[in-house]
């Protein structure tokens, strides 16, 4: 390539750099301008190494039993003490981030995913759809949600699947709603009678010139609402519902500990307890973060 | 009169939402995968058993047919039998409400008496000490697992302070229930005069109480400090001051009073979030409500229990959202019914 001539075909990836830098540049202001979205990002960072790693990081097997060493309290040796038979808390805390964050996130992506095809299409179309759709979402709302969830999980079955299932259930009316609204909003926009006249499908307007717009409020619905759907899926497996007793989760580690807390053995309950606060609060820093980072007017 | 026609017509737009809920918990019981005759005939069940089992449920039949059973049994108010202990589920779930209800109830007074005071205060004294307190408090409750946060009370009053009885139910084994009057047994105690088992009663629902209401205490807060703030910031509000009425005028009846209808409203979500929440703190601390019995019969995979429980919680959240309407209708005169 010379550099006398100027191709057309040069100047779209030039500007496509640009935009990225400067993407890059209004991500950087946010970060630096806010240290508590900047820590927040550095919080899930470090959750989703853990994630990722977890297991081959800690340093006993979480499922190991030492009868000889059960419900020792914190020691150097084992950082969150063990547990009444012998299992090392710390490697259990750590694994467990795993499926909690899989449980969460798996069910907040299917809501979203339904909600969001649910609302653009009741925005989109209104009529019947719209009709019945809502008439859905205020039944769901009508229930007080995480009783709901309980009920849909005994019905459907004791599983992690069913946990997921019902945790999206539960959570669709938010997105569903928000889809709605900014579908319904956009409906008739300059740009989409444009490209009508021009002669796009309907469908095809509304997955490729709607849909792609309403998704920086979407998106700050769905960190907002990772926190609370992380809180429900332990809260369902605290009751016992979902995982198993053997397997390392957050929800039912808090439950095992919660027979031991009157006795004193704090740490086996304090230790899971404060990993879940600390995945909520990152997501609920998170929410906020984005919140500024897609919709700065909305800033507080 | 015309605040009447309002609330009845409200109580008319409560039916369709009630029909809404007897579907969903219809179609729990009987239209998910799993043969719930087979479910109810237990492990050892020949297949002669299963089908006796399926004609005496009605399963055999269509869903309308059983829809129209289902309807049926709820109009006299029955809802099964649970599998586990072989009573009818209405009249456990009966005997077990008025636990959850003082809890419930009391967890919401408490909620409100702490978040409105401190919310009001905020947005009156914006970015002072109190409105840090504030927000740090509705940041931290909206992330605290209510399971948790019981515990951790349990471990720093019981264990280490030992100021706060065992979390072992309503009442410790020295006493007795109080007669039945209410089936609160605070309220109880202190209309037969027994001052001291009213005192233990309270002492057991304080824990408990705090727990659930430190969970609702987020979102009512962080609602009553920005419609306070948007109130101060009105016009009209300008105009009271500057017509010389006093400030305390000026903030209880001209700002409060238009403040209160936005965090009405948010009490009907802190409904849903309670009536969930309860059934995790009954779980901590071994309160035998409606949510424990339903804890209990997921364990055992009791149907029936399950689905009463569900559905008797979805009418009393139906319920106290129409209790929060009709108040709102009698703070707001200008509130019509829509369409």
């Amino acid at each position: 390539m010379t550099d006398t001539t100027y191709t057309p075909e040069l100047s779209a990836p030039v500007n496509r750099r640009s935009a990225w830098s400067r993407g890059f540049a209004h991500f950087r202001y946010v970060m630096t301008s806010n240290p508590v979205t900047f820590l927040a990002f550095v919080l899930l960072a470090g959750m989703i190494v853990v994630a990722l790693f977890g297991p081959s990081l800690v340093p006993y097997d979480p499922l190991a039993t030492l009868s000889d060493k059960a419900l020792k309290p914190p020691s150097r040796e084992h950082w969150f003490g063990t547990d009444q038979l012998g299992r090392d808390v710390f490697s259990r805390v750590v694994v467990a981030t795993r499926l909690d964050l899989l449980i969460s996130v798996s069910a907040v992506a299917l809501s979203f995913v339904c909600g969001a095809a649910m609302g653009a299409c009741a925005g989109y179309w209104g009529g019947w759809f719209d009709k019945l759709s809502g008439r859905f979402l205020d039944t769901i709302m009508a229930f007080p949600l995480f009783v709901l969830a309980m009920g849909i999980v005994a019905a459907a079955g004791n599983t992690i699947q069913n946990i997921v299932i019902a945790t999206a259930i539960i959570n669709l009316p938010f997105y569903a709603r928000v889809a709605r609204a900014e579908v319904s909003i956009r409906r008739n926009a300059g740009y989409v009678q444009a490209a009508r006249l021009s002669g796009n499908s309907e469908f095809r307007i509304l997955l490729l010139k709607i849909l792609p717009n309403t998704l920086p409020p979407m998106m700050v619905q769905l960190s907002l609402n990772m926190g609370w759907a992380i809180l429900n899926a332990a809260g369902l497996s605290f009751i016992g519902l979902g995982v198993r007793a053997p397997t390392a989760e957050w929800g039912i580690m808090v439950a095992e500990g919660a027979n031991f807390i009157i006795s004193g053995e704090w740490w086996m309950a304090l230790f899971p307890g404060a990993a879940l606060m600390l995945a909520v609060f990152t997501f609920n820093l998170l929410g906020d973060g984005l919140r500024d980072l897609v919709d700065p007017q909305r800033r507080t | 009169m015309a605040q009447l026609t309002v609330i009845f017509a409200r109580v008319l737009q409560a039916i369709p939402t009630v029909f809404g809920i007897v579907v969903v918990t219809f179609l729990l019981t009987r239209a998910l995968p799993g043969d719930p005759a087979a479910y109810f005939a237990g492990a050892s069940a020949t297949p002669e058993s299963i089908a006796e089992i399926r004609a005496k449920l009605g399963l055999d039949q269509s869903l309308p047919v059983q829809f129209a059973g289902y309807i049926k049994d709820l109009a006299t108010g029955n809802l099964g039998e649970s599998i586990s202990t072989g009573q009818p589920v209405a009249t456990e779930l009966l005997k077990r409400l008025p636990a959850s209800l003082e809890l419930t109830l009391f967890a919401l007074l408490l909620s409100v008496a702490v978040s409105i005071p401190l919310g009001v205060l905020a947005a009156v004294h914006q970015d002072s000490w109190i409105d840090q307190v504030c927000r740090f408090i509705v940041t931290a409750g909206v992330s605290l697992p209510t399971f948790f946060t019981g515990l951790l009370l349990v471990y720093v009053f019981y264990f280490l302070l030992g100021v706060a009885p065992a979390p072992l139910g309503r009442l410790d084994l020295l006493n007795i229930p109080p007669p039945h009057v209410t089936g609160f047994f605070v309220i109880d105690g202190l209309l037969a005069r027994e001052w001291g088992t009213a005192w233990a009663a309270f002492k057991q629902l304080l824990l408990p109480g705090i727990t659930l209401a430190l969970f609702t205490l987020a979102p009512l807060a962080r609602m009553t400090r920005a419609a306070m703030l948007q109130a101060l910031s009105s016009e009209y509000l300008r105009t009271a001051r500057a017509a010389g009425l006093s400030s305390a005028r000026v903030l209880m009846v001209y700002a409060f009073r238009n403040a209160m209808l936005p965090i009405i409203t948010t009490l009907g979500m802190v409904f849903s979030f309670t009536l969930g929440a309860n059934v995790l703190v009954e779980k901590v601390f071994a309160w035998p409500g409606i949510g424990s019995y339903a804890i209990e019969a997921l364990v055992v995979s009791d149907y029936a229990a399950v689905q009463g429980f569900v559905l008797s919680m979805a009418v009393l959240f139906v319920v106290l959202n129409l209790a929060v309407d009709t108040l709102y209708t009698l703070i707001d005169p200008r509130v019509r019914i829509e369409g």
